[in-house]
């Protein structure tokens, strides 16, 4: 079975895998990451987004071996300490979520958007979370959030 | 998902090596399309070979009359590849319309086309564009390479490396778009280029892309969406499922023609 090193949330960690695990699977099962969620497993809801090599990309659908050397970063890797990151910040501000399923691979894709643009407009925000569903909101609340989030962020990351 | 022996070979030869030494081996670049699959159980691969570590396949090339996009480089690279972009746009527009913004950081070229799904948007733009696939041994011309849902010319050892498009004078693609996966339900590019005004077709036929020569001549005769606008395409071979029924994909094909030819300006 291979074995897998890669740096999740700015520490190094270790793992022997099968080849067929899937990142996420890696992260729930093998690191106890559970904010990491597993929605549809088919790459449609966005739920497992997360980074790589500090591109959102949808862990369901990549394999732990992939990953091997990689930087991933998880929604337990944005707040600094007790202190929200901006984007999360964001979202409770503005409320971007109701049962919150789907809110860490909301954000983790809406800090991807906004570390490319740091003012995207309502429609650049809807194109962009085109692969990440919402049962609950509408979506209404979770775009205002991404729009204020990006500009709290101010182009970094 | 049956389980497998995974290889991350850091070379071209390594690679060929590592996909003749199993029986059943599949390579394997962004896995948008195959890990799907095999979740499904309809591959079940013994190995899989991945790419990511190759060099060289993930650059993209002006070539004066042509681009060249590298095997790996994935739909977002193609989208906002500045080449791309000024000398093929109707190309990295038609990347920036695939799937979603996580599936074009992830899903390559390379595995687009050599996975030939029939509603694809990657075959549409080789044909119509005349590229040619170069692979680890030869090179193959887009009219030849696709051959039927999941089909291909490739031998199962053989590498794509890249994938050379010819700049076209005017080239546009429009798609009906499945609205949950962005599949195309029909998606038509139509390029004037070197080798005349061609239209391709994805998405609609069980056959996988194919050209409308009827369409292809009215336009070289007169390009205007006008001239494809009364054209209809026979529903015979066209898919038919939740999304759309052949007549009705059949009739998004003319459609699609049109606003196509109409997006090219």
């Amino acid at each position: 079975m291979p074995s897998v090193t890669m740096t999740v949330n700015g520490m190094e960690r270790s793992g022997t895998v099968e080849g067929r695990t899937l990142l996420v699977d890696f992260l729930r099962e093998h690191l106890g990451l559970t904010g990491t969620h597993i929605g549809c497993d088919t790459s449609q809801c966005g739920a497992c987004v997360v980074h790589v090599n500090g591109t959102s990309v949808k862990s369901c659908t990549c394999l732990a071996a992939q990953a091997d050397g990689a930087e991933v970063t998880t929604i337990e890797g944005l707040a600094n300490g007790t202190e929200l990151h901006p984007m999360q910040e964001a979202f409770r501000e503005h409320h971007g979520l109701q049962c919150g399923f789907c809110t860490p691979g909301m954000v983790m894709s809406a800090v991807d958007l906004a570390s490319r643009n740091a003012d995207p407009s309502e429609h650049e925000v809807r194109e962009w979370l085109e692969g990440n569903l919402c049962r609950c909101t509408g979506y209404h609340n979770i775009v205002t959030a991404v729009r204020a989030g990006a500009k709290a962020m101010g182009g970094g990351s | 998902m049956n389980d497998f022996t995974y290889h991350a070979p850091t070379s071209l030869d390594d690679a060929l090596a590592a996909l003749r030494g199993g029986d059943g081996a599949k390579l394997i670049a962004g896995g948008h399309s195959l890990l799907p699959v095999m979740k499904l159980n309809l591959a079940a691969p013994t190995d899989l070979v991945s790419l990511a570590g190759v060099p060289g396949l993930g650059d993209i090339t002006d070539g004066g009359d042509s681009v060249t996009v590298g095997a790996m480089c994935t739909h977002a690279d193609v989208a906002g590849s500045d080449v791309v972009r000024a000398r093929i746009p109707a190309l990295a527009a038609m990347a920036d319309g695939i799937g979603d913004a996580q599936v074009r950081n992830a899903g390559t070229i390379g595995g687009s086309v050599a996975h030939n799904d029939p509603a694809a948007d990657y075959p549409a733009a080789c044909v119509a564009l005349g590229a040619t696939v170069v692979t680890d041994r030869r090179e193959i011309h887009a009219d030849d390479f696709f051959q039927g849902m999941f089909a291909t010319a490739l031998a199962d050892d053989e590498v794509i490396t890249a994938v050379r498009f010819p700049v076209a004078a005017r080239a546009a693609y429009a798609k009906f778009a499945n609205p949950a996966s962005k599949y195309a339900v029909a998606g038509v590019m139509v390029a004037d280029g070197a080798a005349g005004v061609r239209v391709a077709v994805t998405g609609a036929s069980g056959d996988g892309v194919f050209r409308v020569a009827e369409m292809e001549a009215a336009l070289g005769a007169s390009f205007s969406g006008e001239a494809v606008a009364g054209i209809a395409v026979s529903s015979d071979g066209m898919l038919s499922d939740t999304a759309a029924g052949a007549d009705y994909r059949a009739h998004l094909v003319t459609v699609m023609a049109k606003r196509a030819v109409e997006a090219c300006g």
